[in-house]
C-alpha cells in the first residue's frame, strides 16, 4: 500500500524504457511527476505547432497578433521616454502648437490628431492595450466556465447536463448585441464588467455545448476506463485526464471569444454606451460626434481605428482556424 | 415525428417565458426607474409625483407588475411607447417589424447561396492560392467592423458614385405626392414576393419530374415567365415606382450585410465539405468515373448541405444581433433602430416590446430549422 502512494506522489524512471518499475535495481532518475508533465505538454506543444506551422494562415494571424502586441507593449514605454504626457496622452493630450484639430498626419503626429487635438497613433496604441486586455479577459473567463461546465456535465450527466444544456440553448438563442445594447444603456457597464459579462455569455453559452460533446467522446476512451480501475476518483479522472485532453479545444474557443469580445466591445463604443478611458469604437464615436463620419478627406480618423479593430480580429479568428485543423484530424490534408 | 414536433414547441413556449422573464427583470434592475423622466421636474408636489408613480403602477411590488404585465403580454398588449406617444407599443412592432424581417430575410438567404456556392469550390480547389485569398479576404469581411464597413460602403456606393440613397426606407421627394402610405406599397411588395418564392418552389418540384435534359430549360422558362407576370402586374398597378424606391433604398443595406456574413457559412461549407469528400462514396462515384462537376454538385454538396443548414438557424440570430447596427447606419427605420433609440432615451415599453419580438423570431427561426433539420436527415431520431 505504501508503494502505491509512494508512485503516486513520484515516478521513478527508467532512462531507456519510460516505465515505472519500483523494484528496479538499476540507476535510477527520480524526478517529480510536474516535470514529467511538463515536459508531455511541451512535447505535445511542439508537434502541434508543426501542424499549425504547414498552414500559412494561421502563421499571418500570428504575425498580425504579435504586430499588435508589440504596438500594445511600445505604447507605456513611448509614454514614459519619448511622447510628453501633455500632448500624447490618448485621453487628456492636446496639442496647442497647431491651431486647427483634426490635423493631418505630420512628423509629430504620425497619424494626425482627432478633433479635440489628441493623438491619434497614441489613441490607437493605448485602445490596442484595452482590446487585448478586454478579449483576453473574456477570453479566460469563457474558457474556465466553460471547460468546467462542459466537463462536469460529460462526466455526470443526469440533472446539471441537462440544466445547462438548456441554459447554452437559451443563451445561443438571445441576441446577444441586442440584450448588451439594452443593458448598456441602462447601466453603468465599464471596462472590467464587459469582459465578465461577454465570458459569462459566450461560457454558458455556444462553448459549453462544444466543450462538452467533445468531453463525452474523451470519457468513454479506454485511458479513462484505466485510470478508474487503477482507484483514481472522480475528480482525479476530471482534473488530470479529461480537462487536460481538452485543452487544445478550449484554446480554440479562447481564440474565438476574443474576437467576439474585441467585435463587442467596438460596437458598444461606438455608440457611446460604455464607461472607458479610450477604445478604438471611442475613436470613431468621436469622429461620429464631431461630424467627419463621412469626409473622407479626413481619412486619419476613422481608418487607422476601423482598420485595427478588423484586422486584430480578424487574426485571432485565423489562428483560431488554424488551430482547428490542428484539433480536428478530419479537417487535415493529409 | 408529430410527438418530436410537440416536444420541440413546447420547449421552445417555455425557453420564451424564460426569455421574457430575463428581459422583464433585466430591465427592472435599473437603477431608478423610468418614471424619473417625470419625477424630477421641481415643479411637481409630493402628492403629484405619488399619484404619477401610482398612475404608472410604480408603487406596487416586482411579483405582481411582473404577472401583470405577463398577462397583458399573453394578450398581445405590451403597453404604450413613451417616445412615440400614445401609439401602443404592438403597433410601432407591427408597422416596423416587416422592414427588419424583410431586411434580414433577404441578406441571410443571399448571404448563404453565395457562402455556400463559394466554400464548396473552396473545398474542391483545396491549398491554391485561390483558396488563402478568399479566406483571408472573407475572414476579414466577416470579422470587420461593421459600422466602419457600412460607413465605407455609404461613402463608396452613396457618396462618391452616387448609385443608392445614402440611407433611409423612402426618399420623401418622390413619396409627397404618394396616394398611399408606405407601408402599404411594401406590404403588397412582400405579398407578391412571397406568391412569386412559392409558384417557383412549386414549379422546381413539378421539373424535378421531367427528364433530365428538360429539366434545365423548362425550370428557367417557368421562373422567367412567373417574374414576368408579378413585374407586369407592379407596371401597371400605379404604385411600382414606389415600390422601386423601396427596393432602391433596400439594396445597399443588403450588400453589405451580405458581404459581412457570407464568409460564415463559406468557411463552414468548405470544413463540412472536406469532411464530406472523404467518405467512401466519394470515391466510388470517382471509380465509376463521374465527371467532377457531378461529384461535386450531386455527391458531394448535398451531404454537405445537412451541418449548413444547422448553422442557418445560429445564422438568423447572429444576422439579428446586428440589426441595430445596420439600420442605425444605414438609418432603416426597422426594430433595431426602433430598440436603441428607445434604449437611449429609456422608453421601457418600447424597449421591453422589441426585445420580445427579437427573441421571437429567434425562436421562431430556431424551430423552423429544427424541422427542417429534421425533415432533411433521416438519420436523426426524432427522440
Amino acid at each position: 500500500m505504501a508503494e502505491v502512494t509512494r508512485s503516486k506522489s513520484r515516478v521513478r524512471l527508467r532512462p531507456d524504457s519510460g516505465l515505472p518499475s519500483p523494484e528496479d535495481q538499476g540507476p535510477l532518475i527520480e524526478q517529480p511527476l510536474w516535470r514529467i508533465r511538463l515536459r508531455l505538454l511541451w512535447r505535445n506543444f511542439i508537434t502541434n505547432f508543426r501542424i499549425f506551422r504547414e498552414n500559412p494562415i494561421g502563421l499571418i494571424g500570428l504575425a498580425i497578433i504579435l504586430l499588435f502586441a508589440l504596438m500594445a507593449l511600445l505604447h507605456p514605454y513611448l509614454m514614459e521616454n519619448v511622447w510628453d504626457p501633455n500632448i500624447y496622452d490618448p485621453v487628456i493630450g492636446i496639442d496647442q502648437s497647431i491651431p486647427f484639430h483634426p490635423a493631418p498626419p505630420s512628423a509629430a503626429h504620425p497619424l494626425g490628431t482627432d478633433p479635440l487635438g489628441r493623438d491619434v497613433l497614441s489613441q490607437l496604441m493605448y485602445g490596442t492595450r484595452a482590446a487585448f486586455v478586454l478579449g483576453i479577459l473574456a477570453a479566460l473567463v469563457t474558457v474556465t466556465i466553460g471547460t468546467a461546465v462542459g466537463a462536469l456535465a460529460a462526466y455526470y450527466g443526469g440533472f446539471p447536463d441537462t440544466f445547462f444544456m438548456r441554459l447554452a440553448d437559451l443563451i445561443i438563442m438571445t441576441p446577444t448585441i441586442t440584450i448588451l445594447l439594452v443593458m448598456a444603456a441602462l447601466f453603468d457597464i465599464g471596462f472590467v464588467h464587459l469582459a465578465v459579462i461577454i465570458g459569462l455569455l459566450s461560457g454558458f453559452g455556444g462553448t459549453t455545448i462544444i466543450i462538452k460533446s467533445q468531453a463525452l467522446t474523451i470519457k468513454v476512451r479506454s485511458y479513462i476506463e484505466a485510470a478508474r480501475v487503477a482507484g483514481g476518483g472522480d475528480a482525479h479522472i476530471i482534473f488530470r485526464h479529461i480537462i487536460p485532453n481538452l485543452l487544445p479545444l478550449t484554446f480554440l474557443y479562447m481564440m474565438f471569444t476574443v474576437t467576439t469580445a474585441i467585435a463587442l466591445e467596438a460596437i458598444l463604443s461606438f455608440f457611446g454606451l460604455l464607461n472607458i478611458r479610450m477604445s478604438w469604437g471611442l475613436m470613431i464615436f468621436t469622429t461620429q460626434r464631431a461630424g467627419y463620419l463621412l469626409d473622407m478627406s479626413k481619412w486619419w480618423l476613422i481608418f487607422p481605428s476601423g482598420l485595427a479593430i478588423t484586422t486584430l480580429c480578424a487574426a485571432f479568428y485565423l489562428v483560431g482556424r488554424a488551430l482547428d485543423e490542428v484539433v480536428n484530424p478530419r479537417l487535415r490534408k493529409r | 415525428m408529430r410527438r418530436y414536433l410537440f416536444k420541440r414547441i413546447a420547449q421552445n413556449i417555455f425557453t420564451f417565458f424564460l426569455f421574457l422573464t430575463l428581459v422583464y427583470v433585466l430591465v427592472d434592475a435599473q437603477p431608478g426607474d423610468f418614471s424619473n423622466i417625470y419625477l424630477n421636474d421641481p415643479r411637481l408636489t409630493a402628492r403629484q409625483r405619488a399619484t404619477l408613480r401610482e398612475s404608472l403602477g410604480l408603487d406596487k411590488p416586482v411579483m405582481e407588475r411582473y404577472i401583470q404585465w405577463l398577462q397583458n403580454a399573453g394578450r398581445g398588449d405590451l403597453g404604450i411607447s413613451f417616445s412615440n406617444y400614445p401609439r401602443p407599443v404592438m403597433d410601432v412592432i407591427i408597422e416596423r417589424a416587416p422592414r427588419t424581417i424583410i431586411l434580414f430575410l433577404t441578406a441571410t438567404i443571399l448571404s448563404y447561396y453565395v457562402g455556400f456556392m463559394v466554400g464548396k469550390i473552396l473545398a474542391w480547389r483545396r491549398g491554391g492560392l485561390l483558396e488563402y485569398v478568399t479566406t483571408i479576404g472573407g475572414v476579414g469581411l466577416y470579422t470587420v467592423f461593421l459600422p466602419w464597413f457600412g460607413l465605407l460602403m455609404i461613402w463608396l456606393f452613396s457618396f462618391t458614385l452616387g448609385w443608392f440613397p445614402i440611407g433611409k426606407f423612402i426618399d420623401p421627394v418622390i413619396w409627397r405626392r404618394a396616394p398611399v402610405e408606405a407601408n402599404y406599397v411594401f406590404h403588397r411588395m412582400i405579398i407578391t414576393a412571397a406568391i412569386a418564392s412559392i409558384l417557383i418552389l412549386v414549379w422546381y418540384f413539378f421539373t424535378r419530374r421531367l427528364n433530365p435534359g428538360q429539366r434545365r430549360p423548362a425550370l428557367l422558362g417557368g421562373v422567367g415567365v412567373i417574374l414576368g407576370i408579378m413585374l407586369l402586374f407592379w407596371l401597371f398597378s400605379g404604385i411600382g415606382r414606389y415600390a422601386l424606391d423601396i427596393l432602391h433604398h433596400l439594396v445597399l443595406p443588403v450588400l453589405t450585410l451580405t458581404l459581412v456574413n457570407f464568409a460564415g457559412t463559406m468557411l463552414l461549407t468548405r470544413n463540412s465539405m472536406l469532411e464530406t469528400l472523404r467518405e467512401d462514396y466519394i470515391m466510388a462515384a470517382r471509380a465509376k468515373g463521374l465527371p467532377d462537376r457531378t461529384i461535386r454538385d450531386k455527391h458531394a454538396s448535398r451531404n454537405t448541405l445537412l451541418p449548413v443548414v444547422t448553422a442557418f438557424v445560429l445564422a438568423v440570430v447572429f444576422v439579428l444581433n446586428d440589426a441595430a447596427t445596420t439600420e442605425t447606419i444605414f438609418s432603416w427605420p426597422g426594430m433595431g433602430l426602433t430598440l436603441l433609440e428607445a434604449a437611449l432615451v429609456q422608453d421601457i415599453p418600447m424597449v421591453i416590446g422589441a426585445l420580445v419580438f427579437t427573441g421571437f423570431m429567434a425562436l421562431t427561426a430556431h424551430l423552423v430549422a429544427d424541422i427542417m433539420y429534421a425533415v432533411l436527415d433521416p438519420r436523426i431520431r426524432y427522440s
